[in-house]
Order: C-alpha cells, then structure tokens, then sequence
C-alpha cells in the first residue's frame, strides 16, 4: 500500500528539552483501526501529536497520507484529532463550539451547520447541544470533542483516550461507530487503557514502553512473534482426561490444566501449530465431541504483559 | 480558502467571542474621560475654548495614547495568543486547516477593529461631550478645526493600536510572562524624548507626536511625553509606524510558524 493511504513515521524522535518523548520510532500505519497501548508516559500522546502537527520531531520524518507534518493547512482538513486536553473556550454551547470550528474551514453557512448537526447527532449529543460546555459531565465533554473530530468528515482520525468518562453504554457505542469508520476506510488512531475494549476492535496494535516501540502488527501476529512465552489455547470438549492425555505426549506441550467446569483444557504450547496438528490427530482417533479451539492469551493485555512485564491494570 | 479568508475567518469568530466584553476593564478605561468630561460639562458654566482645547488635547495625548491604549492594547493582545494557551484551547485552532500566519493575523486584526473600535469611540465621545455642550464649542464642532482635529486623534488611535497591538502580540509569543517587557516598554515608551535620536525611532511614540492636532504647553519632566524634540512629517510619521507595525506581526507570524502546543511547559 502507497504512502498516500498511510501513516508512516521514519525514525521519528522527539525530545521535550531533555525530556523523551518517542524514540527512533518506524511505523506504518494501515487503515483501519490502530490502537496505541502503553503506560502513562510510554509516548503515546506524543506520537498521536505528532501526527496531528501539534508537534514537530525533532529528528527523523513522517508523513500522514503523504503530507508532510508541517502542512497544517491539508492535514487540518484531513484529520480529526480528539484530544485528551479538557478544555473549552469560555462560554460555549455545545452547538456554538462545533460550528464555531466549522466556521474556519471556511464551509458555507448551511454546510456547517448540517455538518454540526451530522456529528452531534453522530456521537448522541443532539439534545444537549444548545447547553453550555460548562454545564456538561465528563462523558458528555468527551462527546462533544469527539463531534468535533468527526465534523469535518476527517479521513484520520485520532482519539486519544476516547472511552474516558463514558459509561458502559457510551463506550459501546464509540467503539461500534469506530468501527463503523473504519469500515469506511478511515484511519482510526486509538490510544486508551481499557485494552480490553480496544482489543475487540483493533486491527493492528502499536505497544509502547519508554518512548520505544516495544512491538507492531496484527495482535494475532504480535503474539505469535512472543516465543518466551509458551501459547495458550483453550479447547472446549466433552472428555478432556482423554485429550488431556494425548497431549501430554507431545514435546511442544508445557502444561495441560483440565477447566475448573470439567469441560475443557487450557493446554500451553510452544508451537501453535503443531498442537493443531497433534489436536486433530487425537481427535480423529479417539472421536471426541470437540466444540471449540481458541487462543487463551491472543490478547493486547496478555501480549503487553509478556513484553513489557507490566500489569495490564496499570496500563 | 486564501490565507486572507483564513485570517479573516479568524478575525470573526474572535470578534463573536467578544475580545473586549470579557475585559471590562479596558471599557471602563476607555470611557472613563467620558464620565469626567460630562461631568465637567454639568458642573461647570464657565467654557473659555482655549482652555476646553488644551483639557481635550492633554486627555487625548496623555491619559488616551499613554495609558489607556497603551495598557487596553497591553491587556487585550497579550491574551490573544497566551490566552489560549492558559486555557488550553490553543490545540483547537491549530487543528483547523488554518496558516499559522493566517491565524496571528486574524486575532491581530480582531484586536485592533476591537482597540479602535472601543478607544476611537471614547475619543469621539469626548471632544463631542467637550465641545457640544456651550455655544462656542459647537460653533468649533461645526465652523472650526475640532472635526479636523479629531480626525487626526482618530489616526493616532488607529496608529497607536497598531503599533502597541503588533509589539504585545509579539510579546506574548516570545515570553512565558510578557507583563514584564511590557513594564518595560511602557518605561521605554516615557523616556523616549530624552533618548538619542537614533534611539527614538524604535518606539511607537516618536511616530504618533507629529500626529497630534495640538502641542501641549507643557514644561518640564512632563514635556517628554508631548513635546516633539525632532519634528517629523506626517507622511513619514504614518508610513514608518505602519512599516514598524508590518516588520513586527512578520516576525511574529515567523515565531508563531515554530510553536508547538506543549502546554506542561508553558
């Protein structure tokens, strides 16, 4: 895929004084959905500032859909950026703030305002809009900085920490409307520590520790790639002490456990697809009733653990 | 959209924000000579037009031009941009498609409209308050110079607003506490009759001087801020402050071009 459909990052650092920021950081980005993860301080904001030209690098280059970072002219229209920044200009409404932003991409009077009306209706603030920001919870100022990213109809969309403040209803519906985006062929960039959200969505993960980028890719392929840790693999059947005990022969198994419901194993192994093959062969000679056969730990907060050694909590 | 469009989009929508309304102060500087002056105006019946002259052009070149404007211009430019930064509100108008140029360029025309729009209101109000209340005065309003003089105060105010408005938006692009080059600049600004010629030309005030319809008679340390030491035309007056003004918003454009919104830092 071209650069023109990309978020690339050529060896980028950036240095606050003396501070870290990111270090030699290489990616590049696909559509779809990219989640950051990483602790407080790992780089995350500070990669998702670059891309939106809030900052420059202060070494290396990149380009987002072939714009270079300082033509903040095209990547203003191109991006929306939903910052982790809650603040607004004083006396706002919800509405006056949409289409006072609006109002500088110089659209035409009625474009912005069935624009403003499209993105609040789009994260379901339609009925608070004409309220003072001031007056709105947390959730719902988080909503409305996320109209704002959506209005212009952006092809890049960057959120940094967008389920914050949302209860369990709003997030469900953020995460399907990105989605949704997503689908559409929109970038979506999403830094957040509720990993287990993210990772239902994510197409491809970027984790980050101390301003490095510890691993990159397709969470699946993240996982495969950590071989320090043996794999583990759920398989739900009718006699697991039968399967259990096939298994056991196998050099690539380190630990079979039978479930605490009796019916199935969480088995451990160094090589996924060798137990593949081992699992199919018991299954054939000995017919036991197989229902399901799935990754016990293919997730970014097992993956992040395994890499950075961090308690996913602390995330 | 051009960059002037840009910039012109930015001038509205801080005008809509209401640059002034927010500080009250500034239209209590701006009119409070107003106040003063109709009071006069009700107290007093006894109007000699030299004297009513003199008070006017004295309220215009020192209070108006050396403290209102200078500290309306002070309060409202330095918030413009730093402003945003205290409120964190900068990153919202660095992410609209916007030339960082365009957007200096904007708040700097909505700080001036807002400046000459409150002052040149101010200054009007007093010589119509000074001159129309008794039979001489208006007969100066209607038959003299007082309509030619106040369109010269007004091309003061104007000058003054753009030169002061350029220099504090520079200022606060270039300092964590700009408060304190402006202090200093207000000391600059007093002593600039007594500072050697060449020196003279690096303020606001040498070029708003020759301006003035009226020459104060005025003595002594008071005499620094009205007497014009080295007369230069009109023409050039005008032209230089608005060359000063034009030199000093590039080299903010210049600075604003390089900001990086990092507001822990700030």
């Amino acid at each position: 895929m071209s650069a023109e459909r990309r978020i690339v990052f050529e060896d980028v650092s950036k240095f606050y004084g003396e501070v870290l920021g990111v270090n030699r950081v290489t990616l590049s980005l696909p559509p779809g959905i990219t989640s950051l993860v990483g602790p407080n301080g790992s780089g995350k904001t500070t990669l998702m500032n670059l891309m939106t030209g809030l900052i420059r690098p202060t070494r290396g280059r990149l380009s987002v859909l072939g714009l270079a970072s300082d033509d903040c002219v095209e990547l203003g229209r191109r991006i929306g950026y939903c910052t982790q920044f809650d603040s607004f200009p004083r006396g706002v409404t919800g509405r006056s703030f949409v289409r006072g932003w609006l109002g500088l991409h110089g659209l035409r009077a009625e474009e912005a305002d069935r624009l403003t009306a499209e993105a609040l209706d789009r994260v379901g603030m339609t009925e608070a809009a004409d309220r003072k920001v001031a007056a709105y919870s947390k959730g719902m100022r988080q909503r409305i900085r996320l109209a704002l990213a959506l209005s212009h109809r952006p092809e890049v969309l960057v959120l940094d920490e967008p389920l914050n403040g949302l209860d369990p209803m709003a997030r469900a519906e953020c995460l399907a409307l990105f989605k949704g985006l997503a689908a559409e062929g929109l970038h979506v960039v999403i830094s957040s520590h509720i990993l287990h959200e993210v990772d239902r969505v994510s197409d491809h993960v970027v984790l980050l520790s101390h301003g490095y980028v510890v691993a990159e890719g397709q969470i699946h392929d993240v996982r495969t790639e950590v071989t320090d840790h043996p794999m583990q693999m759920l398989v739900r059947c009718n006699r697991p002490h039968v399967l259990a005990a096939g298994l056991f022969a196998a050099d690539h198994v380190v630990e079979v456990r039978i479930h605490p419901d009796g019916k199935g194993l969480l088995v451990r192994t160094r090589d996924a697809a060798a137990f593949h093959r081992q699992l199919n062969r018991i299954v054939l000679e000995t017919e036991i009733g197989l229902e399901a056969v799935s990754p016990a730990d293919d997730d970014v907060g097992a993956v992040y653990q395994y890499l950075i050694g961090s308690d996913t909590e602390a995330v | 959209m051009s960059a002037l469009g840009q910039a012109w989009a930015v001038a509205r929508m801080e005008l809509r924000r209401g640059v002034s309304w927010r500080s009250l102060w500034v239209l209590m500087m701006a009119f409070a000579p107003v106040v003063i002056i109709a009071a006069h105006a009700i107290g007093d019946h006894t109007h000699p037009l030299d004297d009513e002259t003199l008070i006017l052009n004295g309220i215009v070149q020192i209070y108006y031009v050396r403290c209102g404007i200078f500290f309306g211009c002070l309060g409202l430019f330095l918030r413009l941009v730093r402003g945003e930064v205290a409120e964190r509100t900068l990153h919202y108008l660095f992410l609209a498609p916007l030339r960082r140029e365009a957007l200096l360029l904007g708040k700097f025309v909505a700080g001036v409209l807002t400046t000459v729009l409150v002052f040149g209101t101010g200054v009007t109000a007093s010589v119509l308050l000074m001159y129309g209340h008794f039979g001489e005065g208006r007969t100066f309003l209607a038959h003299g110079p007082a309509l030619a003089h106040l369109r010269l105060d007004l091309l003061v105010v104007l000058l003054a607003c753009l030169g002061y408005g350029a220099v504090f938006l520079a200022f606060s692009l270039l300092f964590k506490n700009p408060a304190v080059p402006g202090v200093l600049l207000a000391f600059w600004e007093g002593v600039n009759g007594a500072l050697p010629a060449w020196l003279k030309h690096l303020s606001v005030t040498f070029y708003l001087k020759p301006l003035f319809p009226v020459e104060l008679p005025i003595t002594g340390v008071w005499s620094l801020f009205t007497v014009v030491a080295e007369p230069t035309p009109v023409w050039l007056a005008v032209s230089g402050l608005i060359a000063f003004t034009c030199v000093v918003v590039a080299l903010a454009c210049r600075r604003m071009r390089r900001i990086e919104v990092s507001y822990s830092s700030d």
